[in-house]
């Protein structure tokens, strides 16, 4: 019988038994993740379940993110009765401007080699960088978890993913991201799981992985999972909630799909609205104007992401006269280290707009919302029509040295010739 | 609920209908009640499209429907208007799941053959409940659909996850 991937065993030792993909398990959870986009509606199935008392407080946290700061009282009253609920069952919960629940589950060290953490968000894909089996669930599947621990799950197959060669200059792990939801397209990994490998790994720390792993659901994948390795380690030094053992595939894992992308041979890539696998190389979307570049969100909001953008705005000059640059660090500890190092200073002075930590505007739900007719380049991973709260504006995703291009030029341009 | 057969007409849209499509997550930030939110169902396609559901109306779709956010009002308001199934070439896995702890019916199937307004029905296979298959009146030509595993029929049987938890307080499998 063939070995096991990662998530077969994951998943196997989270139920306790022996299985494979396509059986469908009960699981214990290691942790689950509200935001206020989901958690009000699970108060409400908790409640009609029949819900008294949550099952381990400590496994859960809630993350007041969406809504940041509440912009209506509609919103503000989902928070309240959030902090009450979490005040009542004892449960952590991240206020307004703490930053995107998805980066405070990685920050806080809550996701480990070979947890198996889920996010009431489709983002939670996200902590599958750090070995850790994370998938998206909705209110409903967050409620069972308050009442019982545990959640039922179908074993994903699994799609590898080899990333071979060094990027070049000017590409960065978006291009990586999206030149996969070109490969597969937006459906190709529906129900599976991606598994990242290759000697490319070595090239890239949590960061960039993260970038990666919090794609995988534009291509319908369940997880998006790494090995962990030194890189790995090293961030959970100091920030693991706990004790962890690495899982790693079997030589002779099964999967029923195997990619092999060579890193050297990328350009910088660019999603077109409205759809995220409709993904061109840069030459091919040059010279589309823009009026406001978004830097942010679970995909494109970190540190590395803010450093990579000013590079690339500092060698251009500051953005151009009548584009609007927002930026939306993912949480409080990236606006500090931003602080502290000069960044967020040098951002300010090129006329930024500085949004409190969170999701921003990245689903339309607060902060800096496109006007009609405007074309928005983000450094986020979802272009649909009317995302960011306005069906009349249209969203391209790039790097976020391709969107600080953009901003230099007022339209879309390769990072390469903006900085040479 | 919410066993089939489901007889209805059925409503027709194309491919990668994602969950902003078929509810703004900027409406869920005002309200979460399915009655209010079934009024901009598809806002982004044609805001007269909400008014004009039917209880009864089966979505029919291309592949990945329910795609992007996991948000669970794109199946509470769907099931607000009366909808008791959406039969679509694929999901998206947190729809798919979404639409089960709701009772709202996922069927996966080959939709190409299904216009706008045909009468189709849903029903399960004599002897063997997990196999379902979408009848078209039209063309009078049955579609055969992907078997549902236990645990989802159980829960769907149920009328969806609120029920059987309160009936089993956990999983059972």
């Amino acid at each position: 019988m063939a070995g096991k991937t990662i998530s077969e065993k994951i998943l196997s030792a989270k139920a306790g038994q022996d299985f494979r993909a396509g059986d469908v398990v009960v699981c214990q959870v290691d942790y689950a993740m509200g935001t206020d986009g989901s958690v009000p509606m699970a108060l409400d199935y908790f409640n009609a379940m029949g819900g008294t008392r949550v099952f381990d407080p400590n496994r859960m946290v809630f993350a007041l993110d969406h809504y940041a700061p509440a912009p209506s009282r509609a919103a503000s009253q989902f928070h309240q009765r959030m902090r009450d609920f979490a005040a009542v069952h004892g449960i952590p919960l991240w206020e307004v401007g703490e930053g995107i629940g998805h980066q405070l589950i990685v920050e806080s060290g809550r996701a480990v080699p070979g947890s198996l953490v889920v996010g009431a968000d489709s983002h939670a894909v996200t902590y599958g960088a750090l070995n850790s089996f994370a998938t998206g669930i909705g209110s409903s599947d967050l409620a069972a978890i308050m009442i019982s621990g545990r959640i039922w799950l179908r074993v994903p197959e699994s799609i590898r993913i080899a990333l071979t060669g060094n990027m070049p200059r000017g590409v960065y792990p978006k291009d990586i991201a999206l030149t996969l939801a070109k490969e597969l397209g937006a459906d190709g990994a529906t129900y599976r799981a991606l598994e990242f490998c290759g000697p490319a790994l070595e090239m890239l720390d949590v960061e960039d992985r993260l970038v990666l792993s919090n794609f995988a659901v534009e291509m319908g994948a369940k997880n998006g999972i790494f090995p962990a390795d030194s890189r790995t380690l090293e961030y959970l030094d100091g920030r693991a909630s706990g004790p962890f053992e690495p899982v790693t595939p079997d030589k002779d894992a099964h999967y029923i799909r195997e990619i092999t992308l060579a890193l050297d041979q990328l350009a910088p890539q660019v999603a077109l609205p409205h759809k995220v696998d409709q993904v061109v190389s840069i030459g091919q979307a040059a010279g589309t104007p823009v009026q406001m570049v978004y830097l942010g969100t679970c995909t494109g909001g970190r540190v590395r992401d803010f450093h990579q953008a000013l590079t690339v705005l500092k060698a251009g000059g500051g953005p151009a006269r009548g584009v609007q640059l927002v930026v939306t660090p993912a949480s409080r500890e990236v606006l500090e280290t931003l602080t502290r190092d000069g960044t967020l200073a040098e951002f300010i002075a090129m006329g930024s707009v500085i949004v409190t930590p969170g999701c921003g505007s990245c689903c339309g739900t607060c902060g800096a919302i496109p006007g009609d007719g405007v074309n928005v380049i983000s450094t986020a991973n979802r272009n649909f029509k009317g995302r960011m709260g306005n069906g009349n504006a249209a969203i391209y995703l790039a790097s976020p040295a391709t969107c600080a291009a953009a901003a230099v030029r007022g339209k879309i341009a390769d990072p390469r010739e903006v900085q040479v | 609920m919410s066993t089939p057969p489901f007889e209805g007409r059925a409503r027709v849209f194309g491919d990668d209908i994602n969950t902003d499509t078929i509810i703004t997550s900027r409406r869920k930030r005002e309200s979460l009640d399915p009655q209010m939110l079934r009024q901009y169902l598809f806002e982004e396609l044609d805001p007269s499209l909400a008014a004009s559901f039917l209880p009864g109306d089966i979505i029919v779709a291309g592949k990945n429907f329910g795609c992007g956010s996991a948000m669970e009002v794109a199946v509470t308001a769907v099931v607000g208007a009366g909808i008791h199934a959406v039969v679509a070439q694929s999901f998206s896995r947190t729809y798919y799941r979404n639409a089960i702890n709701n009772g709202l019916l996922p069927v996966i199937c080959d939709t190409r053959s299904i216009r706008e307004g045909d009468r189709i029905v849903v029903a399960s296979e004599a002897g063997d409940e997990q196999l379902l298959t979408v009848h078209n009146v039209r063309t009078g030509k049955s579609i055969p659909a992907g078997a549902m595993p236990r645990i989802m029929l159980d829960i769907l049987r149920a009328g969806g996850l609120v029920p059987y938890f309160r009936e089993h307080s956990d999983f059972r499998v």
